[in-house]
């Protein structure tokens, strides 16, 4: 996750206080792993630093948080260019269940087995994750639509492994 | 799990080492499967596992050349074809891949079919049948012909004529094969919703995970067996 390109985008929509940038990334982008405040602070320091946003002067209150923070041209543009450009094609095997398969198969052990356990354990998730998009906000909905994407594709894996055990088992075992 | 009951509780439909070959082509080989009363449960498994066939033979369609089937305490497959026609129609609903509308037959008329074949006046049947289009967004398309309807139109219409009857299980035989993500995932809520409002039991079969995520639990079916792996035997 790209965390100062994503607070620039955010600051884009409209000037914010850390605390409620943090907030807002937490909610949309990150609500199981929340941001800790230092790196929003340190973050904006530098995006200030490169002149992509400006901080406003402290207003009147209590507490720490009184700075607004205003994104700049030079910001603007960066967020639009990173905007339209594609995310890396990215290898997403999850590369412990390859191994294990393979393992199992060296070993003698029973790889079929494994994969129908974890062929179990993803159609588990996939469960938790269709309560998710039956109740959430639409936003949930989005984020929980890729894990079941990824999880598909683990499971197509799955499936096709577990057909071809007998050649791979002659192939690994040779 | 929305309070279904387990896979221990008393079972409602059950295989008990059913076997069946269609002639020296074997399906099933001793395939075992309880399903409680109000559960929905999707049957996995590669193309040619059996699943159709256990399907077939837990609904009444297929006899098993040995084993048992039970419905409701009932002998299945010592039942004569008058005996389990009567109850295909009177206790189950069915959904298959191609929703299997008759295309001479408006969308209402193919819903109130089974309340028909059931002995219902045309007009009551109808007016019932009407009544499941709003509920499955289908408001407006109720005297169109099946070559009218889209896929997930025409999926969701075989929904209500399964549904239509209150059954106490409904059979789905890859209920959105033939629909794209978006459109298979609507139709899949609508399904589930439908059956716990009716208190349904169900068995789908699926070699999609998407579908099987929607249901109480899955099994899978392999070379004519069912297993159904247990996740707390899985170690760290
Ligand atoms: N009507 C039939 N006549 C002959 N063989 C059949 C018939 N129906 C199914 N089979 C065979 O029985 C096996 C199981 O088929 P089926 O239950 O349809 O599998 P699945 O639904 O899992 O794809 C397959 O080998 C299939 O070719
Ligand atoms: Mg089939």
């Amino acid at each position: 996750m790209n965390v100062p390109l994503t607070l620039l985008g955010l600051l884009e929509r409209q000037s914010s206080h850390g605390y409620d940038l943090k907030r807002d990334y937490d909610t949309y982008f990150s609500p199981t792993k929340p941001l800790l405040l230092g790196q929003v602070y340190s973050t904006l320091g530098r995006l200030a630093r490169d002149g992509k946003v400006v901080v406003g002067p402290a207003e009147p209150g209590a507490g720490p948080d009184r700075k607004r923070y205003v994104i700049t041209e030079r910001g603007a543009t960066e967020v639009e260019a990173w905007l339209t450009e594609p995310v890396e094609a990215e290898q997403h095997l999850q590369t412990e269940l390859f191994t294990k398969v393979v393992l199992a198969l060296m070993l003698g052990r029973d790889a079929s087995a494994y994969l129908d356990l974890q062929r179990a354990a993803h159609v588990a998730r996939m469960r938790a994750l269709t309560e998710i998009k039956r109740q959430g906000p639409l936003v949930d909905k989005l984020l929980a639509d890729h894990s079941m994407f990824r999880l598909e594709a683990d499971l197509r894996w799955i499936d096709v492994t577990q057909a071809r055990l007998g050649a791979l088992a002659e192939e690994v075992c040779k | 799990m929305s309070g279904a009951a387990g896979p221990d509780a008393a079972a409602l439909l059950e295989a008990r080492a059913a076997v069946l070959a269609f002639g020296r082509t074997p399906a099933l080989r001793g395939t075992d499967l309880r399903v409680a009363r109000g559960e929905i449960v999707a049957v996995m498994g590669p193309s040619g596992s059996g699943k159709s066939t256990l399907l077939h033979c837990l609904a009444g369609i297929l006899v098993p050349d040995s084993g048992e089937i039970l419905f409701d305490g009932r002998r299945v497959d010592r039942m004569r074809e008058a005996e389990r026609s009567e109850l295909r129609r009177d206790r189950f609903g069915f959904v298959f891949q191609f929703g299997q509308l008759v295309p001479e037959l408006t969308a209402e008329e193919n819903v109130a079919m089974p309340l028909l074949l059931g002995g219902a006046r045309r007009g009551t049947a109808l007016t019932e049948a009407r009544d499941w289009f709003p509920r499955l967004g289908l408001e407006g398309l109720e005297r169109r012909r099946s070559g009218e309807l889209s896929g997930g139109q025409a999926q969701r219409v075989a929904l209500a004529r399964a549904m239509v009857a209150r059954p106490d299980v409904l059979f789905a035989d890859e209920p959105t094969g033939s629909l794209d993500t978006y459109t298979g995932e609507q139709v899949m809520e609508l399904l589930v919703d439908a059956v716990r409002a009716n208190g349904t039991t169900a068995v789908i079969v699926t070699h999609d995970a998407r579908v099987a995520a929607c249901a109480d639990r899955e099994v899978m079916v392999r070379d004519g067996k069912v297993t159904s792996p247990h996740l707390e035997r899985t170690g760290p």
